[in-house]
């Protein structure tokens, strides 16, 4: 169990060092020259150059990334170009809030999804699952901004007015309503669907007619015995759709003009800001691992031929 | 089994339908057993016998609805039950074995847990219930003590796993017990023991048992009465020793006469060419040896029949000469020429010559493809795009003893049997000199078995050598004309199977003819 742990987590920072070369080697293709871009277009050919040396742009890309690399091991994620501030400095609101979001929507999504997944296989045929089953189709077919947009229009100014539509510095609490429901809806279906295929599954299994064959009340069948075998499969489900959050999250903070690390992104790149795009890139890659691989975990542990070895 | 006896289970025009094309699955069944008591229900797959089984816990299947009848168990009517009332009565009025403990007992949960929940009533306080599990794991003869309690069942061999079942249904001490094929799928030695604990079981706690099964050997050496079920119907019913001396029902006398006599005086017949040599193999997974030291050999039209229990080794050697078991060594000889022991070593010729048919033709069917494109798929590999595919496939089919109309038929629009012959057509299709049978039968009800040895007989006759692995030593003696019985990956005894059944030279085989039942209707013998 240990072992099997410890080469998920291998893995694991094998894969953030992989996408650390990607990122790297993306954000090198982006046109135009940074110490330019930080200038403006009428400095001086001594300034630029002066400039190029101190961000260390004419080392060979190796010895660049090398230094960059270095730099990220050891906290330090570079200056911003655009705002000439340290980029964890930058990044520390956004950060925050971002998470937050993330939090919020994965604490209303999951328990939700699993809970109608559960009462679908439960109520399997009748109408709750069939309504389930198309609500979760026609969610998953529409894109999380287009469900932002019908959230806005019915539930924001334009329509019923309850929740702000655009998020400002000076809000209440409901500011957050919009932007965590169109999140939690986006990845809410496929984890409402796993959890219907694996509880009917398990319910139809041997190990289930016999607990009920033991006189079990139902409650106990449920809780004890077909819940259990169906955590592993859901964890993995669950933690691929929380993962996407991570990135998710650009496309609906961008939508409700919500400070966090979306925004950060679009505007880094908007302005060429190489070492802020590079840190926001890795830091969703590495929420991306982290989750997965705390759901590789909780599927180990879920499953007693992993942890208990003959 | 005197007068006195009080009748714990009776049941009165049993009637299930299915829902909602209201075919009718059981119809009209009447039974009563007593305490004490084992009445074996027998039928094929199909014939409605585990929907019986289950009815008496108060249970059905999805889809199906009990429409007539009375089933009363230890003087209540389940009808008259409520949820409540059933669940009070499970476990402890009427408790079930069932089929595959692997599957039916629970992969996420420890033993104990599992044992204990046995006894839910509150009835016992939590230390009385401990006690009371250790003291039923004594008499299914398993360890009682907290580490084994901690343990999860994929920690336990098949056998270990079936006792935990045996144990989990007689910890609430019931009246009336329902065990659904507990010993399909054990091999002879395992089944003897579970027969041995369920029959003294069921003695010590005046338990009436209700012991289904498709094996008419099984239960001739167990109940005490007899219930034969043919489409849902009763078609029989009555002491052992009569239904199996005088058969009333022609599907009675059909299902006595499938069960595979023990024969001890089979000829020993004139070798032909040696076709297939094994020398000095040995193989595993791993570091594990699963084969030592192998010498066997095949004649043409010859079959040789590999026996021993689960996990002996028999189907790694069936495998290895198939050329399907990597990390093998040793040297193999087929037709005199020196054969490559991997099978992307071998040729395509080499590899037509020998053809192999799985355990379970339910798993061995593509289930999108056509009979026609499953028969011709290893026919256009190994011996080229043949000029009449319709020839082909029809001769295959013929062989395997199947009408040519199938040709268009889906796997799933087939039976187990059809399935079966199906695999051997698709073996057979190109003409192969050798046929490896891995258990070829232990998935089909015994009347479909019967039927498949006397198909793989005919094309012995016709010139075709098998390799018939089985655990099935009764079997063994119908078809095979050599065996050899292996022990943990050895032979420990080779020869012509009537020398080695008459005259068993190895304990374990001894052992192994010792824990088959005796099969033996003629002579009026009931069970006891």
């Amino acid at each position: 169990m240990t072992r099997l742990v410890a080469v998920r987590l291998l893995f694991g920072l094998l894969t953030l060092w992989a996408v650390s070369v990607a990122v790297f080697a993306a954000t090198q293709a982006l046109p135009g020259d940074a110490a330019l871009m930080i200038l403006g277009r009428d400095a001086t050919e001594a300034r630029v150059a002066a400039l190029r040396e101190q961000l260390n742009l004419n080392e060979p890309l190796t010895v660049q990334y090398a230094q960059w690399l270095q730099g990220v091991i050891q906290g330090d994620l570079g200056i911003s170009y655009s705002n000439r501030s340290p980029v964890s400095e930058v990044l520390d609101g956004p950060i925050g809030a971002s998470l937050t979001l993330m939090g919020l929507a994965a604490l209303v999504a999951t328990p939700v999804a699993l809970a109608v997944g559960a009462f679908s296989a439960l109520r399997r045929d009748r109408a709750f699952d069939h309504t389930a089953s198309l609500g979760t189709l026609v969610t998953a077919a529409i894109p999380e901004f287009v469900v932002g947009i019908l959230l806005i229009l019915a539930l924001g100014p334009g329509g019923l007015d309850l929740f702000p539509s655009v998020y400002s510095r000076n809000g209440g609490p409901e500011q957050w309503v919009l932007p965590v429901l169109t999140l939690a809806f986006a990845v809410t279906p496929p984890i409402v669907r796993m959890m219907r295929a694996t509880m009917i599954e398990v319910l139809e299994s041997e190990y289930v007619q016999q607990a009920r064959l033991k006189g079990l009340d139902e409650r106990t069948v449920l809780v004890r015995h077909a819940l259990p075998n169906a955590i592993g499969p859901v964890a993995q489900v669950v933690a691929l759709q929380l993962a996407w959050l991570a990135g998710g999250v650009v496309a609906v903070e961008f939508l409700f003009n919500f400070p966090g690390i979306g925004k950060v992104l679009m505007d880094a790149i908007e302005n060429r800001d190489v070492p802020l795009v590079q840190a926001v890139v890795l830091l969703i890659a590495g929420v991306y691992i982290l989750v997965n691989l705390a759901a590789d975990v909780l599927g180990l542990a879920a499953n007693p031929k992993v942890r208990v070895t003959r | 089994m005197t007068e006195t006896t009080e009748t714990v289970l009776a049941v009165e025009g049993l009637t299930v339908i299915g829902r909602p094309s209201d075919v009718t699955i059981v119809g009209d069944v009447s039974l009563t057993v007593r305490r004490g008591e084992i009445l074996g229900l027998v039928g094929e797959s199909g014939s409605g016998k585990t929907t019986v089984g289950l009815a008496l816990l108060a249970h059905r299947k999805r889809a199906t609805e009990i429409t007539g009848g009375r089933v009363e168990v230890a003087g209540q009517d389940l009808a008259s039950l409520d949820g409540r009332g059933v669940r009070a009565l499970r476990g402890r009025a009427v408790a079930y074995i069932p089929q595959s403990p692997a599957s039916a007992l629970n992969p996420a949960l420890r033993l104990r847990v599992q044992l204990g929940e046995a006894l839910h009533d509150g009835s016992l306080s939590p230390a009385q219930a401990d006690a009371r599990v250790r003291e039923v794991l004594r008499e299914v003869a398993l360890p009682d003590d907290d580490t084994f309690l901690k343990r999860y069942p994929h920690q336990l061999s098949g056998g270990q796993q079936q006792r935990v079942a045996i144990a989990m249904a007689f910890v609430g001490r019931p009246d009336v017990i329902v065990m659904d094929e507990p010993t399909t799928g054990l091999d002879v030695t395992t089944q003897k023991h579970v027969l041995e604990t369920v029959r003294r079981m069921t003695r010590e706690y005046g338990t009436a048992g209700i012991y289904i099964s498709h094996d008419m050997a099984v239960v001739a050496e167990l109940a005490d009465a007899v219930a034969v079920m043919y489409r849902g119907e009763l078609v029989e019913h009555g002491p052992t020793g009569d239904v199996l001396s005088a058969p009333e029902h022609e599907y009675t006398r059909a299902l006595l006469a499938a069960v595979p006599r023990m024969r001890t005086d089979a000829p020993e017949a004139e070798r032909g060419d040696e076709l297939l040599r094994v020398s000095g193999l040995a193989a595993g997974y791993g570091r594990t040896r699963v084969l030592e030291d192998i010498d066997l050999s095949v004649a043409r039209g010859e079959c040789t029949a590999l026996v021993g229990e689960s996990g002996s080794g028999k189907t790694t050697l069936s495998r290895t000469v198939a050329g399907l078991h990597r990390g093998a060594v040793g040297e193999v000889l087929f037709d005199g020429a020196p054969l490559p022991l991997h099978g992307r070593r071998r040729t395509a010729e080499q590899r037509r010559r020998i053809q192999y048919v799985f355990q379970n033709p339910y798993e061995a069917l593509n289930p999108r493809k056509r009979v026609r494109d499953l028969i011709l798929g290893p026919y256009r590999h190994l011996v080229g795009r043949p000029a009449d595919p319709d020839l082909v496939v029809g001769r295959a089919l013929e062989r395997a003893a199947l009408p040519a109309s199938y040709a268009d038929r889906f796997p799933e629009q087939l039976s187990g049997g059809e399935r079966q012959r199906v695999c051997i057509a698709r073996a057979v299709a190109t003409g192969p000199d050798l046929l490896v049978c891995d258990e070829v039968t232990s998935a089909l009800d015994v009347s479909v078995q019967a039927e498949i040895v006397a198909l793989l007989r005919g094309l012995q006759d016709e010139g075709m050598a098998l390799l018939f692995v089985t655990h099935n030593i009764a079997l063994v003696s119908n078809i095979a004309q050599r065996v050899a019985v292996l022990e943990r990956g050895r032979i420990v005894e080779y020869g012509p199977v009537g020398r080695v059944m008459s005259d068993p030279r190895h304990e374990y085989t001894r052992a192994l003819l010792a824990d088959t039942p005796d099969f033996a209707p003629e002579a009026g013998a009931a069970a006891e």
